[in-house]
C-alpha cells in the first residue's frame, strides 16, 4: 500500500450540540478531518452518527457549535450550498432517482459543473454539445471505476441493493467533491459486497485524493480502512484516534461489548 | 368514409387541445412530484391576463396593430405567470420541502381557490374575448377523393399545430438538457437532489414558470374558442382523464392520451350516441379513465412503480 500524504485540517467541527425537542442527539462534539485522510465515525445504533453527518451536510442546523470547511465557517447552510462548496454525500437509505437510468443518475451529479444555459443545451449549440460530451466522458470513467458498465441504461430502481449503493457513490463522485461523506456505505451488504465497497472507498481516496468521512457501525470494516476514528455513544464523543488507540480505549470497549461489573 | 374521417380528424384536433392542458399537469408532476390541482386556475388566470392586456395595450399604449398588440399581451401575460411561479415558490413550496405528496396536493388546492379569486379581482369577472386572429371558417379538403370532401375547422387545426410544436419543444427540454435532468431528479428525491447541488428553489420556479407558459398557451387557445370566463377552469377537469390514460409522468403520454380521448369522444358520440340517447361525449372520457385505472394504474406511458418489500 502506497504511503499517502495527509494534509492539514480541512473540516473542523467544534462543540456541536443538536437536539430535537427533548431528545439530545449530539452533545458537545468536536473533531477534525485532515485533507486526504479516511476518517470514520463509528458507534452503536442511535449514537448520533447520522445526525453528525447531516449537520455537516447542512440538513440539520446544530443549536450550538461551529463547522469550518477550508477556513470558512458555515451557518444556516442548506444541502445545496454545502454541495457547492465541494462536499458530496451518499445516503444510508438509498436516495437515488429511481425512475432514471444509472447514466442519468450519475450525470445528474455533474449538475454543478454544467455551465451552458438551458437554451444552448436544448439547441445543442457547439459549446453546450462539447460540454455535454466532456461530462459524459467523466461519467463514463466513474462507471468504469465502479464496474457498472453493464447497467448503464437500466433504471436504478431495478438494480439489486449492492449495485444501487455503487450508483449512489458514483453520483456523489461525479461532483468531484473535496470531501465525501459516506453514510453507512456497507450497511446490509454481504461479505463480498462489503469488500468491493471497501476497495472502492480506498481507491477513491488513493486515486483522486478525496477526503472521506465514513459512518459505520460495523467496527471490523472500519478499522481496516480508516486513518483515524471518532467513536460516538449516546450523542457523546467517547473516543478519537487511530484504529489501534480506539480499539484499546476502555470506554469504547464497554460501549460495544457492555461493561462487566 | 368521408364522414368517418371527418369525425376522426375532428377528434384528433380536439384531443390535441386536451393534451395541452394535460401537459401542465404532467410537467409539474414530473418535475416536483406534486399533482398540481391549480392547473385549471392557472389556465384561467393566464387567459384573463392575456385577454385584458390585449384590451389595455391599444388603450394605454396607443398601439393599434393587432399582431404587435397580441404579442405584447402574450409577453405581459407570460411575465405575470413568471411572477405567479416565483410567488408560489417563495410563499408556499419553499416551506414544504421534503413533505409528503398529500401535503403538497392540499397546498395546490389552496392555491387554486386563491388564484381564482385573485385573477377575477385583478382582471375582472366578466366574459372577455381573446382574438389572436385565428380563422374561424372551416375549409373543405380532399374534395376530389370524397364526394363533398372533408370539413376541417381551421381554428382547431392551427391550435393542434401550436400544441404539437409546444410538446416537441418540451420533450427536448426534458430529455436532452441538463436542466431537464435536474428537474427529473428533483421529482424523484428532494434530499438527494439537494445533496448533489441542485438548487430546489430555482428548479421549482423554472417548473412552475414552464407550466405557467403552457397554461397561458392553453388559456389563449381555449379562450379564443370559448371566450375567457370562469368556466375555463373546468377545462382542467377534462384533462384529468387524459393524464390518467397517458400516465402522470410522461409528456408523450399526455399527447397520446389526449388524442385517444378526443377521438374516442367524437366517435362514440357519433356512432354509439344514437343507441343510448346521446350525451356520451360528456362522460366517455371518465369511464375510459376508470377502466384504465383498473387495468393499468400507471397509465399507458407512466413509469412502472417498482417497490422493494
Amino acid at each position: 500500500m502506497s504511503k499517502k500524504k495527509i494534509g492539514d485540517v480541512i473540516l473542523d467541527v467544534k462543540n456541536i450540540s443538536l437536539g430535537f425537542g427533548g431528545v439530545k442527539a449530539l452533545t458537545d462534539i468536536s473533531f477534525n478531518v485532515k485533507e486526504h485522510e479516511i476518517r470514520a465515525i463509528i458507534g452503536p445504533n442511535g449514537a448520533g452518527k447520522s445526525s453528525m453527518l447531516n449537520c455537516i451536510n447542512g440538513v440539520y442546523t446544530p443549536q450550538q457549535g461551529s463547522i469550518t470547511f477550508r477556513g470558512q465557517e458555515f451557518k444556516h447552510m442548506d444541502s445545496h450550498q454545502v454541495a457547492t462548496m465541494g462536499i458530496g454525500r451518499t445516503f444510508q437509505n438509498l436516495a437515488l432517482f429511481k425512475g432514471m437510468s444509472v447514466l442519468d443518475n450519475i450525470m445528474s451529479g455533474r449538475n454543478l459543473k454544467i455551465k451552458s444555459n438551458i437554451l444552448m443545451q436544448a439547441l445543442r449549440i457547439g459549446p453546450a454539445e462539447r460540454e455535454e460530451i466532456m461530462h459524459r466522458e467523466a461519467v463514463e470513467r466513474i462507471i468504469d471505476f465502479l464496474e457498472i458498465q453493464a447497467y448503464r441504461k437500466t433504471p436504478v430502481g431495478q438494480l439489486p441493493y449492492g449495485l444501487q449503493k455503487r450508483v449512489d457513490l458514483g453520483r456523489a463522485l461525479a461532483m468531484e467533491p473535496q470531501v465525501l461523506l459516506l453514510d453507512e456505505p456497507m450497511a446490509g451488504m454481504n461479505v463480498e459486497e462489503k469488500q468491493d465497497m471497501c476497495r472502492f472507498v480506498l481507491d477513491v481516496n488513493d486515486e483522486f485524493g478525496t477526503t472521506v468521512v465514513l459512518i459505520e457501525h460495523d467496527m471490523g470494516v472500519v478499522m481496516d480502512i480508516s486513518d483515524r476514528v471518532v467513536v460516538l455513544d449516546y450523542g457523546k464523543k467517547i473516543g478519537d484516534g487511530t484504529p489501534d488507540e480506539v480499539r484499546n480505549n476502555e470506554d469504547v470497549i464497554s460501549a460495544y461489548l457492555g461493561t462487566s461489573h | 368514409m368521408a364522414f368517418f374521417l371527418e369525425t376522426l380528424l375532428g377528434g384528433l384536433m380536439a384531443g390535441m387541445l386536451y393534451s395541452l392542458v394535460a401537459l401542465g399537469f404532467v410537467l409539474i408532476f414530473k418535475a416536483s412530484g406534486v399533482f398540481n390541482f391549480a392547473q385549471g386556475a392557472m389556465v384561467l388566470f393566464a387567459a384573463l391576463a392575456m385577454a385584458r392586456f390585449a384590451e389595455w395595450v391599444p388603450l394605454y399604449l396607443g398601439i393599434e396593430d393587432p399582431i404587435i398588440g397580441n404579442v405584447l399581451a402574450f409577453i405581459g401575460a407570460g411575465g405575470v405567470m413568471f411572477c405567479v411561479a416565483w410567488v408560489i415558490e417563495r410563499l408556499v413550496l419553499r416551506h414544504l420541502v421534503n413533505q409528503e405528496g398529500t401535503t403538497l396536493l392540499m397546498a395546490t388546492l389552496g392555491i387554486t381557490y386563491f388564484m381564482e379569486g385573485l385573477g377575477q379581482t385583478i382582471f375582472g369577472s366578466s366574459i372577455y374575448k381573446i382574438d389572436i386572429g385565428m380563422p374561424k371558417d372551416p375549409v373543405m379538403i380532399l374534395e376530389s377523393t370524397f364526394e363533398g370532401g372533408i370539413m376541417i375547422n381551421k381554428e382547431d387545426f392551427y391550435a393542434a399545430i401550436i400544441a404539437a410544436a409546444l410538446v416537441a419543444l418540451l420533450s427536448v427540454f426534458f430529455q436532452k438538457t441538463a436542466t431537464g435532468r435536474a428537474l427529473r431528479a428533483v421529482a424523484d428525491d428532494h434530499q438527494a437532489a439537494q445533496s448533489i447541488g441542485i438548487p430546489l428553489n430555482r428548479i421549482w420556479v423554472i417548473v412552475w414558470c414552464v407550466a405557467g407558459v403552457v397554461a397561458l398557451v392553453a388559456g389563449m387557445i381555449w379562450g379564443s374558442k370559448l371566450g375567457v370566463q370562469f368556466s375555463l377552469t373546468t377545462v382542467a377537469l377534462r384533462a384529468l382523464p387524459v393524464v390518467i390514460l397517458g400516465g402522470l409522468t410522461s409528456v408523450p403520454g399526455a399527447i397520446v392520451g389526449g388524442l385517444i380521448i378526443g377521438v374516442g369522444e367524437k366517435l362514440s358520440e357519433v356512432y354509439l350516441g344514437p343507441y343510448v340517447g346521446g350525451g356520451i361525449e360528456i362522460w366517455f372520457a371518465y369511464v375510459l379513465a376508470l377502466g384504465f385505472l383498473l387495468i393499468r394504474p400507471q397509465g399507458l406511458f407512466g413509469e412502472k412503480i417498482i417497490d422493494r418489500v
